[in-house]
């Protein structure tokens, strides 16, 4: 294991444990926020939106590179017609299954089993998406 | 509007942020999610779209950031989880079709809740706020149609 390994696992465990904390690991909360009647996941993203801004915006103001090595660089990119229908597509699947990437994997590590076809079928669509789909537009 | 508060969801936000801005500021690296199911079949896929050079760069620390994002999970579950562990009831038909296109929607779209949501907002790109808009609005309406449909 080398730092940036080490760094990512321990950051990863409070990912984890912030998305099992907040709820976002159950389907049915993120469910009941896309049907309106519980909006708490909307503090989820903007209070991890807002600290994130500080590390991506204020820190690099009193350090000049990561302290590990590279670079660093917000993640900014350009707007094509794909970004909107993935978007789309994704929403969809999300008000379908109350799932996304990060809170379905986290998901396992609350005993969430029945989480493995949707993490499965995930795989299926990254799969399908680069087999049927061209790159670079 | 809030039927279990506010307090879990802000708190659960700011220690995601918090690993988040902590893999940023140590390495520079953006922790999102959905490039994992990418840069993990490149150790599956020959296809060129997932050879790709930066996929192949990425895969290990994406790997291990989610075995992290378990881990943090099971940390929970064990210590400050009210009621242990947890297992959904949303339906397995529901599960995988909703997987199925938010695997293939997210990599369309390079990014999901925490790569337009977290770390794209945070770094004021309007890209990632056309696509949050986007993945919001038809996340709502789905979910209300099912709910008219009846579907439980």
């Amino acid at each position: 294991m080398n730092a940036r390994n080490i760094t990512a696992y321990g950051g990863g465990i409070l990912f984890g444990f912030g998305l099992a904390y907040s709820g976002m690991t159950r389907s049915e909360i993120v469910l009941s926020f896309l049907r309106l009647d519980d909006l708490g996941l909307i503090f989820v993203m903007g209070g991890a939106a807002v600290v994130t801004f500080v590390a991506i915006n204020v820190v690099p103001k009193f350090m000049k590179a990561p302290a590990l090595g590279g670079t660093f660089r917000p993640r900014v990119s350009v707007l094509t017609r794909n970004t909107l229908i993935g978007a789309a597509i994704f929403g969809t699947g999300w008000g379908i299954s109350g799932l996304c990437p990060g809170s379905a994997v986290a998901s396992l590590g609350t005993g969430n089993w029945p989480i493995i076809a949707g993490l499965t079928f995930m795989f299926l669509g990254a799969y399908l998406r680069g087999r049927f789909i061209r790159d670079g537009n | 509007m809030f039927p279990l508060g506010i307090e879990p969801y802000l708190i659960g936000g700011i220690i995601i942020g918090l690993g988040v801005s902590i893999i940023y500021i140590l390495t520079g690296l953006h922790a999102t999610q959905s490039s994992f199911f990418t840069t993990t079949l490149s150790w599956f896929s020959k296809l060129p779209h997932f050879q790709d050079k930066r996929n192949i760069g990425e895969r290990d620390w994406r790997l291990v950031l989610c075995l992290g994002l378990i881990s943090g999970a099971v940390l929970y579950t064990f210590t400050l989880s009210p009621s242990g562990m947890f297992v959904t009831g949303v339906d397995p038909w529901r599960l995988a079709l909703g997987g199925l296109l938010v695997g293939f929607g997210t990599r369309l779209s390079n990014g999901c809740t925490s790569g337009h949501g977290i770390s794209g907002l945070a770094s004021l790109s309007t890209t990632s706020l056309y696509a949050v808009i986007t993945f919001l609005g038809f996340g709502i309406i789905t979910a209300h149609l099912l709910e008219f449909m009846g579907v439980s």
